[in-house]
């Protein structure tokens, strides 16, 4: 085998923050540390974070992590693992101030201490009243942060391999990770990087869904990987959605527009939200709206060619109030909808924005398999499953999982390095070689599916089969359909087969990975009969028993989706903190 | 310019914002076989911004400081009307 190895203590797959969180903590202790990235490191879809990270400071007014951790469980409607949940919330004021000290221009009171700002979801005193828990830096906290962290990297001399794509995970016979197969995007030569601990942090897999706010990199690479590699995902049925997002690009229109008198209509014009709900309308909350949204178009009465959104109208208020309370909407409209909104409609669709699910781990991010650690594997942030958001993430605990878990798992790998043999052991060769077959399969296919038709297929099928509110007969149909997308993916082809920087290839190996998520995204929505977070089923009947269609008695538990042959397993949900009582079970309300 | 060059610009007009992918996707497609090779050279040096600066830039918010740049960055604007 003609493959050159490249040997470090710790490869890291992802510069989002938590990959690079993990990275400092590793370099800093003196280990030789790549980050592989296909993109510049700040340019990784952390940097669309903009609400903050949260941690219970009480700079502003008292607060405790206890209560953090309390609207956090609250906010997964339980699904959450409380010993990671716990030690996330009493971790997430020492990460922010570390990150503080690394130069994050962090917001700040007059006193000089980091500023605070409410949030949604945000209690005191165990859901009492709102407390400012959320630290910013002005709208542009992911990119602040990866900032901060990418010097900080640099200082510490973490080696970063840029506009590299890993491909495979590698396993011994054992099922040891020893590293991954990555792709030079100059030259599109593959290379192993072999390591003693390899953690995977690539960030989600929004881009499965025809409408998503993700940037076009989040194609869940590390999970493709992951699953290909036998590693079970966990609760890939839980994705958040926002409701209006401009159909077909996926960018938020902000629930202002109906604050301002925006109205939602279905094709025959109708204001549909009167009959979902006649008091409140077109401001009802935000799972009431999407459901409504999605049944308009699921019976036949959405718009367009293929009936597959409805239009937020707009065109009755004054374009003088358009103008100048509205500006930023127009301009999104007028670009991604083509479409003036003083003159018509703007085309919206319920739009994917954050999977709760991932690799299974522990709150230390090494990751779980039958109970037991995979020996030299770790994951952390989007792409993993801790599980601290459960069902439903709490806003700004997204950036708060990067930092506490990239950190956690970076700690993690450099005490299992430092018990690990000098030198690493022989080469398994079986994965290499099923990962370069895979990329000569893509240089060799003819008469195979275009990678767009492919992916548009899956995107469409996602979209309407398993999105932000969910129907027995749709899954069911839902799942044959995502298998017959399967069998497309594995013949897809590339009219381009140079080796510069080959876009082309690039997308077609994403399209492996995405495919692997909606496989068990669809396979494990299909199968949770219950309502549960983001998780909403049309069939799953409120009663007292159930109330919101929440059924703990058959449901607490998490997904894992195994890749081969399609099985689903279960795992109780971990309901022990690890120093406080648990919290119990109650109907999730605000 | 090199093929690699060309190549390596289309591939950083993927950004970490998905309102950047979506314009640039739009310009790479139906201005960038039109630029001479000095202004895909100063495209190239567009496409190291910082994302939140390139895309308040690309949508008006703010000024672009550095007047160099300027131009390009009205071509990726001229091509989202």
């Amino acid at each position: 085998m003609s493959v050159p190895v490249r040997k470090f203590d710790a490869v890291i797959v992802g510069a989002g923050g938590a990959g690079l969180r993990a990275a400092l903590q590793l370099s800093e202790a003196g280990l030789k540390t790549a980050v592989l990235s296909k993109v510049f490191p700040t340019r990784s879809h952390t940097v669309a974070a903009q609400g903050g990270v949260s941690a219970s400071l009480g700079n502003s007014e008292p607060d405790h992590w206890h209560w953090h951790m309390y609207d956090t469980v609250k906010g997964s409607d339980w699904l959450g693992d409380q010993d990671a949940i716990e030690f996330m919330c009493r971790e997430a004021p020492n990460v922010v101030v570390e990150l503080e000290h690394f130069g994050m221009p962090f917001d700040r009171n007059a006193d000089g201490s980091i500023y605070q700002r409410p949030f949604g979801g945000h209690m005191s005193n165990f859901g009492e009243k709102p407390v400012r828990r959320a630290c910013a830096a002005a709208d542009r906290t992911g990119h602040a942060m990866l900032h901060a962290l990418y010097q900080r990297n640099v200082r510490a001399n973490t080696q970063f391999f840029v506009e590299w794509m890993a491909l495979d995970l590698v396993r011994d016979e054992q099922g040891n990770v020893q590293g991954v197969v990555a792709m030079e995007m100059e030259t599109s030569e593959v290379y192993v990087f072999q390591a003693k601990a390899t953690l995977f942090a690539t960030g989600g897999a929004g881009r499965i869904f025809a409408s998503s706010t993700n940037a076009f990199i989040n194609t869940g690479d590390g999970l493709g990987m992951a699953a290909r590699a036998g590693i079970p995902l966990e609760d890939m049925e839980f994705w958040q959605f926002h409701p209006t997002g401009v159909a077909g690009a996926g960018v938020l229109i902000t629930e202002g527009v109906r604050g301002e008198g925006g109205i939602l209509r279905n094709s025959a014009g109708e204001r549909f939200m009167e009959r979902y709900a006649p008091n409140a309308k077109d401001l009802a909350s935000r799972d009431v709206v999407s459901r409504a949204m999605v049944t308009e178009i699921n019976e036949g009465r959405g718009c367009g060619p293929n009936k597959d959104h409805v239009l937020l109208d707009i065109t009755h208020l004054d374009p003088e109030v358009i103008k100048s309370k509205l500006p930023g909407i127009r301009e999104i409209s007028i670009k991604f909808a083509n479409v003036d909104p003083i003159k018509a409609p703007i085309p919206v669709v319920p739009t994917c924005h954050y999977q709760m699910g991932g690799i299974p781990t522990n709150y230390k991010g090494e990751v779980i398999v039958d109970e037991k650690p995979v020996t030299g594997f770790y994951a952390a942030g989007e792409v993993a499953c801790a599980s601290v958001h459960g069902a439903n993430r709490l806003g700004t605990n997204s950036l708060l999982d990067l930092l506490v878990f990239g950190k956690s798992s970076g700690n993690s790998m450099i005490d299992f390095i430092k018990t690990a043999p000098k030198d690493l052991p022989p080469l398994a060769i079986g994965d290499v070689e099923r990962s370069l077959a895979r990329v000569e399969r893509l240089n060799q296919q003819s008469n195979g599916t275009q990678v767009n038709d492919a992916r548009a297929a899956m995107q469409a099928t996602m979209q309407k089969h398993c999105g932000v509110f969910r129907f027995k007969d749709m899954l069911a149909e839902g799942v044959a359909k995502i298998l017959e997308v399967e069998k497309m993916v594995k013949t897809i082809e590339i009219a381009d087969k140079s080796r510069t920087f080959n876009t082309a290839r690039l997308e077609a190996l994403e399209l492996e990975n995405l495919i692997e998520v909606a496989k068990a995204t669809m396979i494990s929505a299909d199968a949770r009969t219950e309502s549960r977070g983001a998780h909403v089923r049309d069939d799953a009947e409120d009663t007292p028993e159930r109330p919101n269609g929440r059924d703990d008695q058959n449901w607490l538990k998490h997904t894992l989706w195994h890749r081969d042959g399609n099985q689903l397993k279960y795992k109780p949900v971990t309901m022990k903190p690890l120093s406080v009582d648990t919290i119990a079970l109650k109907t999730r309300s605000y | 310019m090199e093929e690699v060059e060309l190549k390596r610009i289309l591939w950083r007009s993927r950004r970490g914002l998905l309102e950047l992918d979506l314009q640039l996707e739009r310009f790479v497609a139906e201005v960038l076989p039109t630029l001479s090779e000095a202004e895909l050279a100063l495209y190239g040096d567009v496409l190291l911004l910082p994302d939140q600066d390139f895309l308040a830039y690309v949508n008006g918010a703010v000024a672009c400081p550095n007047a160099r740049l300027v131009p390009m960055i009205e071509r990726i604007r001229a091509a989202q009307r």
